[in-house]
């Protein structure tokens, strides 16, 4: 039975995961390989800072990150003298001082300073592109829900053409629902210099900004995967001792012998 | 308690015999816990348990995240990003609550659909039947607004659609969706009185479980011989059943905890799959999304609701008849009640003396159109209010409604059944042809 078990179970997983790796979805969403994925993907915290810096020096003009504590960039492996030094680039209204000051880790990203433009705090949950095989959106499993990758794929959609629509203008975007959106193209390639010399063309600076993104939305994603598993190792043997101890509870219920 | 004959606890201690003559509350433990079971109960007899857990595991993580969220439209999805940044364990935590909704609709589905089976709701477990049916409609009530407080656009849109539904009730329709709301459009008024009911509701909901594990301890559980329990003594009822405590409880634990495998890897490891990607969308009254769906637990009966559109005929004849007092909307609402009231009522529908689908022939294929016109329900409520998924939705609410109204009555009176053990003990041994019973 445990073999029936077991066998069904792997055979669902292949098909699960081979499905997963045939799949294409459609709506112009090509999947990343981005280091988070998967139950024991974890974060690339270089990238995590690069993607940081792209966002300092290009989202930021308009977005905001009003969820995220500036506290929290510790995770990506600044010290807390980085952090102080990052957040005083901002100003925050405190409502103690009646005034604005520069703002301290203890705060939060400001808000959107462009009314239109949206809080990319959760962005990354927004959004899911990926959704085989056969729309049951089993792949998430092994490519995470997609959000990173629309990101990737909405930074570098941007076919260049612009039409005027009730006295604003909109961009055509490929990724965009109905392939028009009021956000001018951002990234053009070399807009950000990495300290490390990594490369800034439009697609590397987009996945790296969309991997920050991704960590802004589920900043306690390892957490959470490390819970999953110990909870899933546990159960299993739990379920295993479980499982001989009710064969041997009705063996003699069952008119079946007990082993010693 | 139960009707069964069985052995009667005995105070051992004498602070047992003291309490006993005080309060009997060990007592009413050993009744509960020793309860005669039938030993033919297979794997579909499970998902109480699973239900019992889910219902407390919503009730744990649920309090504590109350203690954290704040029911206030400016400040519920920032208090949810709280939650999920800064609590310990949180990120956890919620996606244990926003996925154990899942696991508990899950599990009621099965349930429910393995008392269809089997025929559970049959004399004499006709109240236990109606009694799991109002805790179905509470946990539906306690689902949606659970699903508005994090007030995210589906939580704010999903709300105005299905207030909306009591709106369409002729005359007091507006009045009493002003009344619901506590205002004229969904706003802070509705988020608080939604989280109030939210955490009311499921403490309603445990009482009543209380009810329904009282009504079947009463009458014995079903089993899947449909063939009752030998009551004429102590011995007869000892061979066809076991007591609950240990056979049941640890065959029931190791189907939980295999359950809850599947389940922690979903929390861990893709926890946002069931739910739309919009609710990390603060709510905007002025920003409809593209598409508004329902949760997934809620898409069969979504699918009733939108398949009576204007032009189907039953539509045309109810507006022609009721001098345009019921319309489309109107009808939709009142088929997508309807289709849990018809459940409700299948005690007194279904006319077979045979309770056991095994032995119905006949039945055994429309059980299980049944349960494929549910799947189907569920996978065209999710698409968009089109064809072809309009004509499959109405094909299949047609058939949720011939199979109680038309089908059940009927094949009670042209089906012929198979032969029925005449015992559990006889059930039992053709399974397991050495089995003996424990004293023989």
């Amino acid at each position: 039975m445990i073999r029936k078990f077991a066998l069904s179970a792997l055979t669902v997983l292949a098909l699960a995961s081979g499905g997963a790796v045939a799949e294409e979805d459609k709506g112009g969403i090509e999947d990343v390989d981005f280091s988070f994925e998967g139950p024991f993907g974890t974060w690339d915290k270089a990238q995590l800072q690069r993607g940081l810096q792209v966002y300092t020096e290009v989202c930021a003009a308009c977005h905001g990150l009003r969820y995220v504590p500036l506290r929290t960039l510790t995770d990506l492996g600044y010290t807390d003298a980085q952090v102080r030094a990052y957040a005083k680039q901002f100003e925050v209204y405190d409502p103690e001082i009646g005034d604005t000051r520069p703002a301290l880790p203890r705060d939060s990203f400001p808000p959107s300073s462009l009314e239109n433009a949206p809080d990319l705090s959760v962005m990354a949950k927004a959004r899911a592109g990926f959704h085989g095989p056969y729309g049951t959106g089993l792949n998430q499993l092994f490519k995470g829900m997609g959000g990173p990758e629309y990101i990737v794929a909405f930074l570098t959609g941007f076919t260049g053409e612009e039409k005027e629509q009730a006295g604003t203008t909109i961009y055509e975007n490929t990724a965009f629902p109905y392939g028009w959106t009021a956000m001018p193209q951002p990234l053009f390639g070399e807009e950000v210099e990495f300290a490390d010399g990594s490369p800034n063309d439009v697609q590397s600076m987009a996945e790296d900004v969309a991997a920050f993104l991704m960590w802004t939305a589920e900043p306690k994603m390892m957490v959470r995967k490390k819970v999953g598993f110990v909870s899933v190792v546990f159960l299993t043997f739990f379920a295993v001792l479980l499982y001989l101890t009710n064969k041997r509870l009705w063996a003699p219920i069952k008119g079946r012998k007990t082993q010693a | 308690m139960a009707g069964i004959p069985h052995d009667e606890y005995e105070p051992r201690s004498g602070f047992e015999k003291w309490m006993d003559s005080r309060l009997p509350i060990i007592r009413l433990l050993y009744d509960t816990l020793m309860i005669p079971t039938p030993k033919n109960l297979n794997w579909w007899w499970i998902w109480g348990i699973v239900l019992a857990f889910a219902l407390a595991l919503q009730i744990v993580t649920g309090v504590i995240l109350a203690m954290h969220y704040t029911p206030n439209v400016d400040l519920a999805f920032a208090s949810v990003e709280h939650i999920m940044r800064n609590i310990n364990g949180g990120t956890f935590l919620r996606y244990l609550h926003l996925n154990g909704a899942s696991l508990f609709f899950f599990a009621v589905y099965v349930h429910i659909f393995r008392g269809l089976y089997y025929g559970s709701y049959k004399a004499p477990r006709e109240v236990t039947w109606i009694i799991g049916m109002l805790i179905y409609l509470l946990m539906m009530a306690t689902g949606f607004m659970g699903y508005v407080l994090p007030w995210g656009q589906m939580s704010f849109w999903g709300a105005t659609v299905i207030t909306g539904l009591f709106g369409a009730i002729p005359f007091v329709g507006d009045a009493l969706q002003t009344w619901l709301l506590g205002g004229p459009a969904v706003g802070n008024p509705t988020l608080n009185r939604f989280f109030a009911l939210h955490y009311l509701l499921p403490f309603i909901i445990a009482a009543l479980v209380i009810v329904h594990i009282w009504a079947f301890h009463t009458t014995g559980n079903n089993n899947p011989a449909g063939v009752e329990v030998r009551r004429g003594s102590k011995e007869e009822a000892k061979r066809d059943t076991v007591p609950f405590w240990p056979y049941f409880v640890i065959k029931d634990l190791f189907a939980l905890v295999a359950i809850l495998v599947v389940f922690f890897a979903i929390v861990g490891f893709m926890p946002n799959y069931l739910g739309a990607p919009e609710n990390y969308v603060e709510a905007n009254p002025l920003v409809t999304p593209a598409e508004i769906v329902p949760e997934w637990y809620f898409l069969p009966f979504y699918a009733i609701l939108r398949a009576f559109t204007a032009d189907v005929w039953v539509v045309q004849i109810a507006n022609f008849i009721s001098f345009g007092i019921i319309d489309a909307k109107f009808f939709g609402v009142l088929a997508m009640f309807g289709a849990i009231l018809v459940m409700a009522l299948v005690p007194w529908l279904d006319t077979s003396s045979v309770r056991s689908g095994r032995y119905r022939p006949m039945f055994k294929w429309w059980f299980w159109l049944l349960v494929l016109d549910f799947i189907v329900l569920t996978w065209a409520g999710a698409r968009p209010a089109e064809p072809p998924y309009s004509t499959i939705s109405l094909i299949g609410a047609a058939y949720w409604f011939a199979y109680f109204l038309v089908i059940l009555p009927l094949l009670g009176v042209i089906e012929k059944p198979l032969p029925q053990p005449a015992t559990i003990e006889e059930d039992f041994n053709a399974h397991y042809p050495t089995a003996k019973t424990p004293g023989e």
